[in-house]
This record gives structure tokens, sequence and C-alpha cells, in this order.
């Protein structure tokens, strides 16, 4: 066997995989999405999607979300790597328990708070234990849209934090803490130091784990189902709806479509705002 | 003398006056007891639910400890078409855990001891996969297995599935051959290995835990999958799949044990693996 | 016969070149030393004959037999690579008898074999453990023992002991040259250390720029250098170099003195001498003392000729201060001419 051929040999499976199962599918959603079944341009699944009375709604509750839970996620997971990285003791039980989440469907920890969340839930025994409330609370009911939002918001923060806790941590481990000691011989308060210091040699982590926190919170689906069945609309439920319910593959790839262009937007801030000039990083 | 050359290495553990460094290390306790607990009671209040009957969990207020009956597991396993979902996860996960190692490990290894024209091609479509919401995929996959009569089988969402799983075990097979000095491949060559038996009796026995914990990596996301699996199947849905679509219906106690179905074999293998859990995670972003 | 004639082997990495056409001929049972600074090509140079490496152009051949199209394993050699490159996973025992495992030998013979090089090696007591509980020496000496348990024709050595600590480097010095000096095996030895070259080889080929500059015996190469670089890099401290000027009829002004020299046309060439070739006297150089180092058993002056940096060892009872005016004398045959463009030694008035 000719050795220069091996490396295209082993890596053959893999390309002809992704290029079957990734590229071309991606280049079909998007001819789904703006082509007829008998091949013709057109933008009439577009304008359905737009006009159609759900989206708007869909739309915003989809970004009001991400916009929710993101910033909190990425302080909370901060904190969490920064706690983790000093600590010694016992530090790889709670690294283990920090990051149960990472092995939770997004459906189970949806439905871990329902049980929190439902009537006849754990929030409302609480409440009722300790003498808060008489009667349990309707919190995820079909009144009550920002309850249920706040339900959801909490379900995802505890879920998905892990993501970028790990990606975090592992950034963390590549800082020499040379660079901590030094600001701190030169006078630089323990804030100072994490703003001034960490914070910035922690950029590519943190582009790494910003870009794959917004593009799975783009893709918010089974939580929000668990907890709010039909009352809060999201992008993605409009998919599957499309898709499954109603069998109108071409809207559901106009949505998917819609779903990766802002997918693919926001990637390309984000890698625009954190980038670090050539030889800036560690 | 040990004091003193710790006092000057470490400035943080003796510079601040005794009283104040100890709130600052009671502050640091009680947050990492708290953000432990916020993750661990959830999951508890879920096994609580499963482990109570099903009058309790219909019932109010609940209890923080449940009276440890079976009576909803049993339930939940009786139903119809839980068995056969259960099954049909573990066919579909087995299916994604074999083929993204055996499709991903020779790519992981081709990256990291070859130099060749177009492997920054290959490497920037595998990063791509990132940047892209993969469970979308399900949509034109559904419209092409429909015309190959693959439709609604395990190996059509085996096939999405490896396709999620694929760059990290592509790029988790990079970093744990990366790890080996090609040295000692080098040396087994000039003790008389061919490429083939020096990757057998010297690579292999080195990478092997790396490559299991990625391995159940990939069962575990399969596992979890729900849109795509319940986009592709009909008749032969997942657990994720068969939850989903029945969350309208099925009675609370039902949809909690399901839940557990799904969280309890994950615990247990994300425990398993932790070791590599997080290098994997961790370098895999890279 | 285990002769290894290396045949205008060259290497390009795309536009550079890491080997310049090589050529070399390694006697049967010879300790050849590949000496030079990092990025010279020495390493190169043994894996290509190792065959870890493609020659771009050129011939390898060991015992007579073509070997450069052949792999690793089949061209009678072993390895020992510069961090040893010892299994992680099997116990010393298994490192050692890896190659004979390889080869279906009897258990019986497997078992002589690795209890001998053991034993040779010191180490016979770590035969059931593992890489991890060795310390750096001990898994280097698992690197050596696994070779030679091969009996192999050649043995290629990588910077084996430059990952040691100065001590264990010199106790390992020792015992390495002795081992394999009985073993029947040729050696080619890769270092950048101008000692270790100069106490193990039969013969050193000085490497610089993807070239062999001068191959000859340590004694050979120490007195006669072939060129301006040998001279500085070999000898601790190096060679002195000053400008002469041509003074006419064989005679060169040099350091404010007129010495006797080659018979040349040029108008300048560099004059060399080493330090411990010089004594307190005069009609020599006139040099200013700068720093004085009493180093035990001689005392280096490092002094200016004609502002130019010299440096001097005399007896260790030298009474010199700074700033001193001292006449040093150049021990007449110890004298060394080099070209001040080729770099090329020239033949002086008398060949050493």
């Amino acid at each position: 066997m000719n050795p220069r051929a091996l490396p295209y040999i082993l890596l053959a499976p893999a390309t002809f995989f992704l290029c079957a199962f990734f590229l071309y599918p991606f280049l079909l959603v998007a001819w789904q999405a703006i082509a007829t079944d008998e091949g013709e341009l057109t933008t009439q699944y577009l304008s359905e999607m737009f006009t159609h009375w759900k989206f708007n709604t869909a739309l915003t509750n989809t970004f009001w979300l991400v916009l929710a839970v993101v910033p909190i996620q990425v302080a909370l997971s901060l904190l969490m790597a920064t706690l983790v990285t000093k600590m010694q003791k016992g530090r790889d039980m709670v690294l283990y328990i920090w990051t149960i989440p990472l092995g939770i469907s997004d459906l189970a920890a949806g439905l871990i708070w329902l049980t929190i969340f439902e009537q006849t839930g754990f929030l409302n025994s609480l409440l009722t234990n300790v003498g808060a409330i008489k009667e349990p609370i309707a919190f995820l009911g079909y009144e009550s849209k920002g309850t249920i939002f706040l339900a959801v918001v909490l379900a995802e923060i505890w879920r998905a934090t892990a993501i970028m806790l790990v990606i975090l941590v592992a950034g963390m481990g590549l800082i020499p803490k040379e660079y901590d000691e030094a600001a701190q011989v030169f006078g630089a308060s323990r804030w100072q130091r994490f703003i001034k210091v960490t914070l910035p040699l922690l950029k590519p982590s943190l582009q790494t784990a910003l870009i794959l926190r917004v593009i799975l919170a783009f893709e918010v689906f089974a939580v929000v189902v668990a907890l709010a069945g039909t009352n809060l609309p999201v992008l993605m439920s409009e998919v599957y709806n499309r898709q499954f319910d109603m069998q109108d593959t071409h809207v559901a790839a106009a949505f998917a479509l819609l779903i990766l262009v802002i997918s693919v937007a926001c990637t390309l801030v984000i890698m625009r705002a954190l980038r670090t000039p050539k030889g800036a990083s560690l | 003398m040990n004091k003193i050359a710790s006092t000057i290495t470490s400035p943080e553990r003796h510079g601040v006056v005794g009283g104040e460094q100890r709130l600052v290390r009671i502050a640091f306790a009680i947050t990492v007891i708290v953000l432990c607990l916020w993750v661990l009671i959830p999951i508890w209040l879920l096994i609580a639910n499963t482990f109570s009957t099903p009058e309790e969990v219909n019932g109010f207020p609940k209890r923080f400890f449940p009276s440890f009956d079976t009576e909803s597991v049993e339930f939940f396993l009786g139903f119809y078409g839980v068995g056969k979902a259960l099954w049909n996860s573990i066919v579909v996960a087995t299916l994604t855990m074999i083929m993204s190692i055996g499709i991903g490990a020779p790519a992981g290894y081709a990256l990291s001891r070859f130099e060749f024209r177009g492997k920054s091609t290959f490497r920037i479509l595998v990063l791509m996969t990132r940047a892209f919401p993969l469970p979308l995929l399900a949509l034109p996959m559904a419209v092409l297995f429909l015309r190959v009569g693959l439709d609604d089988t395990v190996f059509a969402l085996a096939l999405v599935h490896t396709t999620l799983a694929l760059p990290f075990a592509v790029l988790i097979t990079f970093s744990l051959f990366s790890g080996v000095p090609i040295e000692l491949e080098e040396a087994a060559w000039t003790l008389g290995c061919t490429r083939m038996k020096a990757f057998r009796k010297v690579i292999l026995p080195l990478v092997l835990p790396g490559i299991s914990a990625s391995a159940i990596f990939a069962f575990v996301v399969s596992w979890n999958e729900v849109f795509a699996a319940a986009v592709l199947t009909i008749e032969h849905r997942t657990l994720p799949a068969f939850l989903l679509q029945s969350l309208d219906v099925a009675p609370l106690h039902l949809k909690f044990a399901g839940g557990a179905m799904l969280v309890v074999p994950a615990l247990i293998f994300i425990f398993m693996v932790r070791k590599y859990l997080f290098a994997m995670w961790g370098i895999a972003n890279r | 016969m285990a002769e290894i004639r290396i045949t205008e082997v060259a290497k390009r990495f795309g536009s550079t070149t890491a080997l310049h056409s090589i050529d070399l001929t390694i006697a049967d049972r010879e300790f050849l030393v590949l000496l030079g600074a990092s990025g010279c090509g020495k390493t190169t140079l043994l894996r290509i004959v190792a065959g870890l490496e493609t020659a771009t152009a050129g011939e390898v051949h060991i015992d007579g037999k073509r070997v450069d199209t052949l792999a690793p394993k089949d061209r009678g050699i072993a390895m020992v690579f510069q961090n040893y490159a010892v299994f992680p996973h099997l116990t010393v025992f298994e490192n050692i008898a890896f190659g004979l495992r390889m080869e279906n030998m009897p258990q019986q013979e497997v078992d002589r074999r690795v209890n001998r090089t053991a034993e040779l090696m010191h180490i016979e007591f770590l035969l059931k453990r593992y890489s991890g509980q060795l310390s750096g020496g001990q898994r280097q000496r698992v690197a050596v023992a696994r070779a030679l348990a091969m009996e192999p024709a050649v043995i290629l050595m990588d910077e084996p002991l430059s990952n040691l600590d100065a001590l264990l480097r010199m106790e390992m010095r020792a015992e390495l040259k002795s081992v394999l000096a009985e073993s029947d095996t040729t050696t080619i030895y890769v270092t950048h250390d101008q000692v270790e070259a100069m106490s193990m080889a039969d013969r050193i080929a000085i490497m610089q720029g993807g070239r062999i500059v001068q191959a000859a015996s340590p004694v050979e190469v120490y007195r006669n250098p072939a060129a301006h670089f040998v001279g500085s890099f070999i000898g601790n401290p190096p060679m002195n170099f000053l400008t002469a000027k041509n003074a006419g009829k064989a005679r060169w002004t040099v350091g404010g003195t007129t010495i006797d020299g080659p018979a040349s046309q040029q108008a300048t060439l560099q004059f060399a001498i080493r330090p411990e070739d010089l004594h307190l006297g005069d009609g020599g150089f006139k040099a200013t003392v700068v720093v004085i180092e009493p180093l035990g058993p001689h005392t280096l002056v490092a002094c200016k000729v004609e502002d130019q940096m010299f440096r001097v060892i005399l007896e260790s009872d030298t009474r010199v201060a700074p700033n001193d005016v001292i006449g040093i004398v150049p021990q007449p045959d110890r004298v060394r001419w080099f070209d001040p463009e080729t770099e090329l030694a020239v033949a002086g008035r008398q060949a050493a």
C-alpha cells in the first residue's frame, strides 16, 4: 500500500459521511425552503412562515429566552469555573456533580423541572408546607405566561451551564498561575485580577463556549415542550409541528433555514467581538 | 523557614489578616455547597417522584422523601410501547457508538500523525459542524430516507445521530492519539513491527480507555437526543421520542418514570467516564 | 560485516535543504559520532539510516545491501531514542523482549537474551516493573537493553544522554562506551555535546548546515581542525582566533609580533591557537588581562590582544591581576591557520 495514500484512506469514510450526511442535507434544507417540489424557486414558503400568526411570538419568545439565559449562564459558569479552579480537596467530586447535567437529555431536564413547577409539584408543596400559600399556584397554567417563561429559563440555566463550565475550566487550566501571581505582586485586587488578567486570557475559550451555547440556545425545544406544552411557542417547536404534525416540510424547512441563518450570524458576531489579535493569546 | 518561604510565594495565603481570610473561605465553601445542591436536588426530586406511588405523584402536597414504592416504575415498564422504545433507544445508541468510533478514530489517527494536503480543509469541515444546529438535519434526511426506503428505521436515526457524534469522535481520538508520542510507534517499527502491528501492540493498549470513554459518550449523546428521534421515527420510536409524543396524554407518574429512565443510565455512564469527560469536552473545543 | 555506506544522501523539506549530498563510510564495528548544533542535520541523517525518513536523493548500504527502500524492521538496525520510547503498558522484561517477540523467538532464547542484556545494563532487578515506576536514567537503560537484545548489526542512538542530569550523564558515557565496545555492532551516535563525542567516538563526523565538515578521530579533530567551525566548536574553552596580515616571505604580522606561517599570497589569514598551547614569556603577544578565573587544576585568563578577546590557560599558581600587561608566547607546532573566506584550514609551516 502506498504510504502517501494512507492518510487519505483513513480520512475517506469520515469525509464521505460528513459530506453526505451534513453538507448535503444543509444544502437540501436551504433548497426545500426556497423551492417547490417541482424545482421552481419561490418565496412562498418563506412568506408563509413570516406571515403566520404564531411567527412573531415564536421568534420573540426564542430571542427573549436566549437573551435571558445566556448572560446568566456566562456569569454563573465563570463563577463556577473560578471556584473549581481554586479548589484543592474535593475538586473532582464537585466537578463531577457540576457536570452531571451534561449527561441529561433536555427532555429529561424539562421533566425534572416539571416535578418542581407542576401544580402538584414540589415548589407548591414547599410553599404550602411553610404556610406561604393556601392553595397551589398554577405556575404553568395557560394564563401565567410570565411564570412559564421563568420556569423555562430556570430549567435551561440548570441544564446547560455545564456545557460552558467544562470549556471554561479547561481554558482556565491553560493559564499559567504566574500571571495572576504577578498581578498580585503588582497590587491588583481580586476583582481587578479577574477582569484584567483572567478574563482576557480566557477569551478564546469564552468565544468557543459562547458560540456553542448560543447555537444550542436557539435550538431550545424539548425543555419548552415538557414544561409549557404549546403555551410557549419557540422557533424549534414550530419546525417540529410543521414537519411532524402538519406534514408541511417546506415551511418547516423555512423555519429551519431561519434558525440556521440566525445561528451563523451570531457565530460570526461572536467571533468578531471576541477575537484576539495575533500574538496576543497564550 | 518553610513558613517564610510560603509567605513569599503565596501572598494570598498569608497576605490578608486572619479574620478576613476566614470569612472569604467560608463564603467560598457555602457558594460551592449551594451550587452542588442546586444541581443535585432537582435530580433527587425526579427520582423521588419515580419511587412514589401513582397516587402520591398525582397527589398534593408532595413529601420530600417518597415512600420508595416501585408501582410507578412497574406501570411505566408495563405501559404499551415503552419496552419497544427502550429497546430502540439501546439499538440506535449502540449503532451510533460503533459507527462514530469506527469512522471517527481512523480520521483522528490520520490527523494526528500525518501532514497532507487537505488537512486544514478537513479540520474546517469538522469545526463547521459546531457552528450549525445539527438536529435540523433531521428534516431533509426525513425526505431522503423516505426516497431510499429507510424512513422510520433505527438505522436511519443512527445515521443522523452518528453525524451528531462524529465530530466529537474525530476531535477526541485526535487528541488521544496526539498524546501518544510517535517515538513509541517508531521504536516498534525498528523492533520488527509493520505499521499495523505497531498500532495494535503499542497504540491501541494505550488509547483504549480514552476510546472507550468517547464511545460511551457517543452512546449517551444518542440516548438523549430528542428532536431528530421525534421527527424521524413513528413505529420505531426511541424513548425520548416516545415520551415527547405522549407528553400531552400521559399521566404524570408515567412522565416522571420515563424521565428517570432517561436520566439514570446517563448518570451512571457519565460517572464511569468522568475522568475523560472533562478532557474530552475541554479538548474537543480546539 | 556491518559496514554502513552513505552515498550522496540529500534531504529536502519543501524549499529547505536539511542535508546536502552526504558521503560517509562507517567501518564495521566502528563507533561513529555525528556531532553538531541543533538544526545541523545530524538527527535527519540518523533517521534516514534508520528508515524513519526517506532521503530525497542518494543511497544507503548496510553490510553491502542497499537498504534505503526497506522498512526499518528489515534493515538489521536497532535504535535508542532521545526520549527512550519505553512502552508504558509493558513491563521492563516485555519491553526488552519486544523485538524478540516480533521475531517469534522461542521463550528460552528470549529469557536468555533479556536476562543477559538486563545484567549488562544493571537493571536485572527491575524486570517486573513498569516504565512509570522507573527514573529517567533507568528508562534509558531499558531502551539500550532493548536495542542490545536484538543483537543487531547496527545500533543507532539519537542523543540518548541529553535528558539525564550531568552526573548521570558522565557515568552512562563510560558505561555505554564499554558495553558497545564489547558487542559486535557498528554504532552511529548523535549528540550536540562535544565532550560526549570526544570521549566516546572512534571517529567524529562534525556537521554544520547539512554538511559534514570533518570526519576524523577525536585527537585529529582536536589537533587539526579542518575548518574554523571545528576549531571553535570543539574544545572548551574554544580556540583563539586572530587576524594575521601578510608580511611577505611566509611571515605574518599578528598580535603585534611577526611569526612564521604558510607561504600564501593572501592579504590576511586567520591565526588560531588553543588556550593551553600558550605560555608566559617574551617574544610573543602583548596582552592586557581582563578577567582571571582560577579553576583549580589551572587558571583561565581572559585578556585582550589588540582589542580582541583572547583566552590563555596558565599554571594555577600564576600571579596576574586585571589590567596587567603580560607577554604570551604561542607554541609554534600548535599554531593553526584558516582562510578568512572559505574558513578551511590552510597548511602551515608545520603539520602537527
